[in-house]
């Protein structure tokens, strides 16, 4: 499909420029990683102090933790165009542009700018994901890896539909942007830790406003082979990723209402 | 069949009003009160393939709103608009690949990348088969004489430079209209030519329909046989510049530069204009006093070094004719 | 004495000012912080729920909690980047005009640092103050409240102790800065100071909470002094000699970061390419 060439073209496009400033493109990636695989250390330290949490070892919470950092490690990837439509497209005129070309606008805007930086938080969810495989002597079956593959997919949907419904609110307001960083990195915040931990309006809220739930705690649930103890039923937890997707369409629905508004009222 | 067909194009916007200050800010998230602009009042022409039309107007006239409509990026209030039988905001995708769209001071070409990766990169998101890419892009550096840019990343490029890699980029997919908005705005001398006689050249042999947008008068000089002026939302005038010129300023102009102190002309019909010391500019009606005549008259009764016959700067012309239409600046 | 302070004083609470602007950004960081630090919260709730929790651990829940809400309130107050003035002014190449005025360049980056970092923790510590320190207990959320500090004590001493906290953290934001104006660029040092900073100064969790084979070596290095030492002194958790040892933590980093960064400083300056054009 020329759809994933032009997407690969815009990839060499990104790379040949960051591979321009090699030292500070490394650097950042590296802290990226440095960043976020600090957490691991409270999370072991925590677990070492306590010993178990709610019933929950610390492979599992780390297991919990690494597959959310890979879904939003790929979905940042994709996403930076959506991420600063306000400051790089807006506010500068440049969204006409986007609007002048015979593509659709999602694609030129994930074509925008591939960060390398991302793969910091990828190498270190792997890096995670690996010391929860050893700590609970995981055996990774087919099955295993295709429903971790399928819960990544749901996480990537989930986090590519909030970059674009902050991307959808800049039609209408610049200022006061960062809150929805709140639910991004938050929402990986929040995602590590299985949901049992949490108070139960917060936990209604990570299931149906935000089904971050959905992306990460049951699905892993079911990976582990374990049961909900909170008394979700076992055949919702494999399928439960399939929300992170219908967000994302939800999410694209209301984007199609700010470019409508972009195109009434002009720049 | 016209290839450009507007029709009674209107767009009004709804501008919220607020008080200054941290009150006001407070107040208005309570009560908005809402101000209508007019930009366009209902505005129409037609342009067939191949013409080359300036655009000109007044800041805040409505020429970059109609551009806007036309390129299929803004939605009009009211009215009709067809470009190639397609309307532009519904069927954008299909109407953006057939026209290329020239920003002034901005380059759609990406900073960090060699130019010629930028062009690369363009031809892959216009699907440009390969074979018409390279011949027309090969055409476009000739055309420009941009073989010595292609290696360099467009930060590097000074503005003149940008500006020709820009029409270039803009001419890669071969569109049939192009629309250029303020193409020469801040380039030095030497470019503003380049790109004037590189505009010229692809209206000319490739017939591409070009509307141009300016606020140097000398472009329109240069380049626009049609021109269409835009003042506070409607169509002041739309005919060739000579039209124009003579229902506001038929006059023209002799400077004589005399032998010794410049003398008081007292003839019908000529008025004088400006005078500094030996050099004398008299402003005259071609209708009432013929030019040769007027000449003869002076030179005969005074000794005269240089004579100039020419017409008021176009700029003096256009800025009477908005202010005989009560168009200056909205 | 007066007249050499004046244009310190002046520039100090001019950048304050400019920064109090950001409203939106200051409510915007504060939902950011309140999610933070809930979440954070409920999770060492959750852990501290466990049978015989309380007795592994060196603090309390209760402690733990304001501990938390304090970290969250004074998140700016953390050295995680350099000051992005100065890396506006490396990248314009304006930072040559810094060695034209008549005062000292690293005081002036000490001071104008200090400003932006005090000014941004000004609006969001007092929201954070109001919401969970008297909010919260209004609405019967005492158990989950910023209690207020162990004892009059304890209260002076947390003053003295957040007054350290500036000194300390525009000391090592000095560094960062100097670092920037070397290097060209702050894309760099940004990168790998923040980790160390959030990790080590208790931020992601409280230092007590580490394995106690590392608790002195935590308590040294300069980094606790910045969120760790001044909030242990507040919850009383940390008294007498310690907590005056605290304190000279915090001073001896001051006064060797001030050092090591003035004698860089010159160095850089001395040597200083002017970028941009």
């Amino acid at each position: 499909m020329d759809t994933l060439r032009l997407l690969r073209r815009y990839f060499a496009a990104s790379l040949s420029a960051q591979a321009q400033y090699p030292g500070t493109t490394f650097l950042m990636t590296f802290g990226a990683f440095a960043v976020t695989f600090i957490d691991i250390f409270a999370i072991a330290a925590l677990f070492s102090r306590f010993g178990k949490v709610r019933g929950w070892s610390f492979g599992e919470v780390a297991l919990f933790y690494g597959l959310v950092s890979i879904s939003f490690a790929i979905s940042d990837f994709l996403t930076r165009g959506f991420d600063v439509l306000g400051t790089e497209f807006i506010r500068t005129g440049n969204f006409d542009r986007v609007l002048l070309r015979p593509r659709s606008l999602a694609v030129q805007l994930i074509g925008y700018d591939f960060r390398l930086r991302c793969l910091g938080r990828m190498t270190q969810g792997l890096v995670v994901v690996a010391i929860a495989s050893q700590a609970l002597h995981f055996h990774w079956t087919p099955a295993a890896l295709a429903l971790a593959a399928w819960t990544v997919a749901g996480g990537v949907a989930l986090f590519f539909g909030l970059l674009v419904l902050q991307a959808t609110l800049s039609f209408w307001t610049i200022e006061g942007l960062e809150v929805a960083n709140v639910l991004t990195y938050g929402g990986v915040q929040a995602a590590q830790f299985p949901l049992s931990l949490y108070a139960p309006w917060f936990r209604g809220f990570l299931t149906f406003v935000v089904p971050l739930g959905c992306v990460a705690y049951f699905p892993v649930v079911a990976l582990l082979g374990r049961h909900d103890p909170l008394g979700a039923p076992d055949w919702f937890l494999p399928l439960s990723p399939i929300f992170g997707v219908v967000f994302l369409a939800a999410s694209f629905w209301a984007w199609r209402f700010g470019v409508r508004r972009y195109t009434s009222t002009g720049s | 069949m016209p290839q450009i067909l507007v029709e009674g194009l209107a767009k009004t916007y709804r501008v919220a009003e607020r008080e200054p200050g941290a009150w006001g800010a407070v107040a208005g998230l309570f009560h908005r009160r809402w101000r209508t602009i007019e930009a366009l009042k209902g505005v129409g022409f037609a342009m067939e393939r191949g013409e080359l039309v300036g655009l000109i107007g007044p800041n805040g006239a409505g020429k970059s709103t109609t551009i806007k409509i036309l390129s299929g990026i803004l939605r009009p209030s009211a009215g009709r608009c067809e470009v190639d039988g397609l309307v532009p905001w519904v069927q954008r995708v299909k109407h953006v690949a057939r026209i290329g769209v020239v920003f002034g001071q901005r380059t759609q070409l990406w900073w960090d990348l060699p130019v010629i990766e930028g062009f690369d990169l363009l031809a892959a998101i216009y699907r440009v088969p390969p074979d018409r890419y390279r011949a027309t892009r090969d055409q476009m550096v000739g055309l420009m004489r941009l073989e010595r840019l292609l290696g360099q990343p467009v930060r590097q490029l000074s503005l003149g430079q940008r500006m020709r890699c820009e029409i270039a980029a803009a001419m890669l997919h071969d569109p049939s209209i192009l629309f250029l908005d303020e193409p020469t705005i801040g380039l030095d001398a030497p470019s503003k030519l380049a790109v004037r006689e590189f505009v010229a050249t692809l209206n000319r042999e490739r017939g591409v329909t070009v509307i141009l947008t300016t606020h140097d008068m000398h472009d329109i000089e240069a380049l626009a046989r049609r021109v269409v002026v835009i003042g506070n939302g409607t169509i002041l005038a739309d005919s060739p510049y000579e039209t124009l010129r003579a229902g506001v300023l038929a006059e023209r102009r002799l400077h004589v530069d005399f032998a010794a102190e410049a003398p008081a002309i007292d003839i019908p019909g000529v008025e004088e204009r400006a005078r500094d010391g030996r050099a004398l500019e008299l402003a005259f009606d071609p209708a009432v006093v013929a030019v040769p005549a007027l000449i003869a008259r002076i030179t005969a009764d005074h000794a005269v070094e240089d004579i100039r016959v020419d017409e008021p700067a176009i700029e003096e012309v256009i800025t009477r004719f908005y202010q005989l239409h009560g168009a200056e600046e909205a | 004495m007066e007249a050499a302070l004046r244009p310190y004083l002046a520039t100090f609470s001019a950048r304050f000012q400019l920064m109090l602007q950001y409203r939106a950004a200051a409510l915007a960081g504060f939902a950011t912080q309140c999610w933070w630090g809930g979440i954070h919260i409920m999770v060492f709730a959750a852990f501290f729920a466990g049978a015989g929790a309380a007795a592994r651990s060196p603090i309390s829940l209760a402690q733990v909690i304001t501990y938390t809400w304090l970290a969250q309130g004074f998140l700016s107050l953390n050295p995680w980047s350099g000051d992005p003035d100065v890396a506006a002014k490396v990248r314009t190449g304006a930072v040559g005009y810094d060695r034209l005025r008549p005062v000292d360049a690293y005081d002036w980056w000490f001071v104008n640092a200090a400003a932006w970092m005090t000014a941004r923790a000004a609006p969001r510590a007092a929201l954070m103050f109001a919401m969970t320190a008297i909010l919260f207990p209004l609405a019967g959320l005492s158990a989950w409240a910023w209690a207020p500090p162990a004892d009059l004590a304890a209260a002076l001493m947390f003053t003295v102790s957040m007054l350290l906290v500036v000194l300390l953290s525009s000391s090592i934001v000095m560094l960062i800065n100097i670092c920037v104006a070397a290097t060209l660029t702050d894309r760099g040092v940004n990168s790998f100071v923040a980790p160390l900073a959030i990790l080590f100064s208790g931020n992601l969790i409280p230092l007590p909470l580490f394995p106690d084979w590392a608790r002195v070596a935590l308590f040294v290095q300069p980094f606790a002094g910045v969120v760790d030492i001044p909030f242990r002194i507040y919850l009383g958790q940390i008294t007498g000699w310690v907590a005056w040892a605290g304190l000279g933590v915090q001073v001896f980093w001051i006064v060797v970061l001030v050092g090591l960064g003035r004698l860089w400083m010159g160095r850089v300056m001395g040597r200083l390419q002017v970028q941009g054009g």
